[in-house]
């Protein structure tokens, strides 16, 4: 033997065992709380939690299922914290609905008062009191006026019987019955859209456990998903075409979109720029779903073809954004990420620049360093410091209970099983208290305009850990920056004031449409300036049981003028206007 | 997971000589055919990898870590097959969103190879110590395979079946056979212990990952002892018993680190006891 040669392999073995070592350091988190002058100074911006002090004092609540569910019900009860923006009243002031979940637990409407404090209306609007046993609990909302009269209507998907209330002109909500909807399933998310370009709003609801389910009388304990990362046994999707008079007909089988895997989140999106808008689909315990529109009356799955629909995660949120001021959107699904155990890592799907060969995407989170973000739930993107580049904040954590137990060991044991093992409730470990991905640190990373995201939410003031699930970014105080609001399970929410520095400038759209679906979801507004152009989309829902502010917000750094804003119109017709001034919301209809 | 067969010598294995032919195929590349096919068999089902460029990875770091290491060590050109079932190994065994895993895990399994030995053995079996070590220092970036490869259970019956053909005509089938059975045996144990199913305790050996433990690592001929086969029984008792009691200790990873414990220990008490034969028989002679 070689007696250098084992020198060299001796040398080389101790120098290999010290690489985790070395860059242990990079993965550490840098973050250090600092005061909000120095993130004033460094970031742009900081955020006060002003919740409270507004007179939001909303707190989410669990349902209490099948007793057959009693020793892992946080895992089952583990959604349902929903926001949604609406200026439901038309005032001029963006309002706040949250859903909750406890059996007879109420839903709440926050009226902006206009003065920095919100008043919970949602009792006498009758709007509150959705969450019982006999008619299922609220999972989240989504406003969008179906009836084109302006003012936009109320849908409440849960695990139950969907809902639908008609605004009355801001004055009061009315229960509509007989809409078509499902009598009965397990919904998760909901997207108002118009797939077929007829200026009436259509609904797509994704179902999560199988609709035969009564999850509060279950004929047995099997009701859990058949594989961790390939099930098939979950809800089936709804698209149901609106008449613009409360009622859907169920447009799912001719429009192709078949699929029973576990939907916990979708948008909608142009996204092959074919004028028709597409659906994509964040599922749990598998691979998402792409479906693409064709021609308004039939959608083609596309998840493998554009790419995807490979490598099955825990999806749990479908969000667009522009980050590379390119005029491209980008999907954003989270999953779980979680030390030494599961690194599923969430997925940034960007589009290629050459589509010669059809839509395809490229998962570019690690590069773009958006990958690693815990138990996550909803993230949205939004210029939170007006640089004008899309940043994203991503809320995460599953069950924050016992922080000297966890239930790690017993998860991963049961979830690698065979699905007659891991698609039965009684096979799962009693949770008997103990934290699943609990207390996780929020990320908020701050786009730098280069490929590259930076978190920096401790540092400008995002400390809580709750168990964080909707997201809304929405201007709260007509202030011209976005603040964040976010609902949590089993806790309170919150609502995180931006404090901007000064010398940024912005400007914001809030289209409604007239050929078009009056909410104009579907629209897109790609502005340009100072060489740079993004591209913002108005959608019924985005993120997870979420649905943002209405107007398209852009920041612009310290660029002082707007080149141009192109609006593509769901009718497809374009409306370009030309130098629009900063600092304010530009109000367009579709002429 | 270094299966290089030829490199055994069947005197030493307990009077079981492996046929250097099997099915006309010479032995030493009966384990990276099977290998390679659950590596195919679970990605074109289920898409277990993180991506092939990952896996590649993996598989082109370990087979030029062989050959430069064999070179500088030996002077001599290596068979490649134990280097690429480490490679091919590695690359589905840990998960992690990036490369450098993957490229690290590989070449630590090679390198432990030419460092951890005595007397010509090794002392760990090589991609168990590497993805031990990954585990243990990269959790941050580092994580096992610990997912379902789905339901298709007929493609996990032909590997197994396939698989215990295998193992059976390369005379490691009582090894496989009765860590499988001792498995489920501690699983009662277990389930008795903490109140849990019984099928909940059972349930990890329905996974992906151990049908490379069972058919790669532990039956891996270059770090199980050689005694006898009583001795390679007792041994693989012992891993299992070891990772019982790890499971009971809630360690996500206990098998590997099962083995990693038990793994060195046996093979240097193995190795004392065969020193002393060769002593003894020499003495006589």
């Amino acid at each position: 033997m070689n007696k250098f040669g084992r020198i060299f392999a001796v040398i080389l073995f101790i120098a290999l065992l010290s690489v985790p070592f070395w860059l242990r350091g990079n993965y550490s988190s840098p973050q250090v709380q600092i005061d909000s002058q120095a993130a004033l100074d460094r970031y742009g911006f900081y955020f006060t939690e002003v919740a409270k002090e507004s007179g939001v004092k909303f707190t989410h609540t669990s349902p209490r299922l099948d007793p057959k569910l009693d020793h892992i019900m946080p895992i089952i009860a583990s959604m349902g914290a929903g926001v949604s923006v609406v200026d439901f009243d038309r005032d001029g002031w963006n309002d706040l609905y949250f859903t909750n979940s406890g059996e007879g637990s109420k839903n709440a409407l926050y009226r902006n008062n206009g003065d920095g404090t919100f008043t919970d209306l949602a009792s006498q609007m009758g709007v509150a009191e959705l969450n019982s046993r006999e008619n299922g609990v609220s999972m989240g909302a989504v406003w969008g006026d179906f009836d084109n009269d302006g003012f936009e209507d109320l849908l409440v998907y849960k695990w139950g019987r969907t809902e639908l209330y008609k605004n009355n002109g801001g004055t009061s909500f009315t229960r509509l019955e007989d809409t078509g909807f499902p009598a009965w399933a397990n919904i998760n998310t909901a997207v108002w859209l118009d797939f077929d370009r007829d200026g009436i709003l259509d609904i797509f609801l994704g179902g999560y456990f199988r609709e035969s389910l009564d999850l509060w009388n279950l004929p047995d304990s099997k009701m859990m998903p058949e594989s961790f990362e390939y099930a098939r046994n979950g809800g089936r999707k709804y698209l149901l075409r609106g008449l613009g008079n409360g009622k859907f007909e169920d447009a799912t089988a001719v429009a192709g979109i078949e699929s029973s895997r576990w939907a916990l989140a979708a948008g909608s999106a142009d996204f092959d720029g074919n004028g028709f808008p597409d659906i994509f689909i964040a599922n749990d315990y598998a691979v998402s779903e792409l479906f693409l529109n064709q021609d308004g009356k039939r959608f083609v799955a596309a998840g493998e073809t554009s790419g995807v629909g490979f490598s099955p995660k825990s999806g749990m949120n479908a969000s667009f954004g522009d980050v590379l001021n390119d005029g491209r959107l980008s999907i954003y699904v989270s999953n779980i990420s979680e030390e030494g155990i599961l690194l599923q890592g969430n997925n940034l799907w960007v589009p290629r620049q050459d589509n010669s060969g059809g839509l395809k995407y490229d998962n570019q989170a690690n590069n773009f360093g958006v990958e690693l973000g815990g138990w996550s739930w909803a993230a949205q993107f939004g210029d939170l410091n007006n640089d004008g580049t899309q940043d994203i904040f991503l809320t995460n954590g599953y069950i924050s209970a016992d922080k000297t137990a966890n239930y790690w060991y017993d998860y991963s044991k049961v979830t690698v099983g065979h699905n007659t093992i891991i698609g039965d409730a009684a096979n799962w470990p009693s949770m008997e208290g103990r934290s699943l991905a609990g207390f996780q640190q929020k990320r908020v990373w701050l786009n730098d305009g280069a490929g590259r995201f930076n978190d920096v939410a401790l540092a400008i003031g995002v400390k809580e850990t709750l168990d964080g699930r909707g997201v809304a970014l929405v201007d709260l105080w007509n202030r011209g920056v976005l603040d964040v609001v976010v609902a949590n399970q089993n806790g309170p929410a919150l609502i995180y004031k931006n404090n901007s520095a000064p010398g940024k400038n912005w400007i914001a759209f809030e289209l409604e449409g007239s050929k078009s679906n009056r909410s104009a979801f579907g629209a897109s507004v790609t502005l340009h300036w100072n060489g740079k152009r993004q591209r913002q989309d108005l959608t019924g829902g985005i993120g997870f049981c979420s649905q943002n502010q209405r107007q398209l917000h852009f920041g612009l750094g310290t660029a002082g003028s707007v080149e141009k804003a192109e609006i593509v119109w769901p009718s497809g017709k374009k409306t370009t206007i030309e130098t629009p001034g900063v600092g304010k919301v530009h109000k367009i209809k579709e002429q | 997971m270094s299966t290089n067969v030829s490199a055994i010598n069947p005197l030493a294995m307990a009077g079981d000589a492996v046929p250097t032919k099997m099915w006309g195929i010479d032995s030493r590349f009966i384990a990276p055919i099977l290998i390679t096919l659950i590596l195919l068999v679970g990605q074109l089902s289920f898409g277990i990898l993180e991506s092939y460029p990952q896996t590649l990875t993996a598989i082109g770091v370990c087979i030029v870590a062989e050959i430069i290491l064999s070179y500088a060590v030996s002077g001599k050109f290596p068979h490649l097959a134990s280097a690429y079932i480490s490679g091919i190994s590695a690359g589905i065994l840990i998960r992690s969103p990036e490369f450098w895993p993957f490229a690290l895990c590989a070449a630590v399994a090679i390198c432990s190879k030419y460092v951890l030995r005595l007397e010509g053995r090794h002392l760990w079996n090589p991609t168990n110590f590497a993805v031990s070590f990954m585990l243990f220092a990269a959790p941050f970036s580092v994580a096992s395979l610990s997912i379902q490869w789905g339901n298709n259970i007929y493609a996990m019956m032909v590997i197994w079946l396939l698989g215990s053909v295998i193992i059976y005509r390369l005379k490691r089938f009582h090894i496989t056979f009765t860590y499988v059975a001792a498995f489920i045996a501690f699983a009662l144990i277990r389930s008795l212990w903490t109140g849990h199913s019984f099928l909940a305790e059972v349930a990890p050996i329905t996974g992906p990952m151990y049908q490379l433990f069972i058919f790669f690592m532990i039956t891996d001929p270059k770090t199980t002892v050689r005694h006898s086969k009583a001795a390679q029984i007792i041994v693989v008792l012992a891993i299992a018993g070891v990772e019982a009691i790890l499971r009971l200790m809630e360690n996500v990873h206990a098998p590997y680190y099962a083995l990693f414990i038990v793994g060195p220990i046996a093979n240097l008490i193995d190795i004392y006891w065969l020193s002393r034969k060769r002593t003894v028989t020499e003495a006589a002679a």
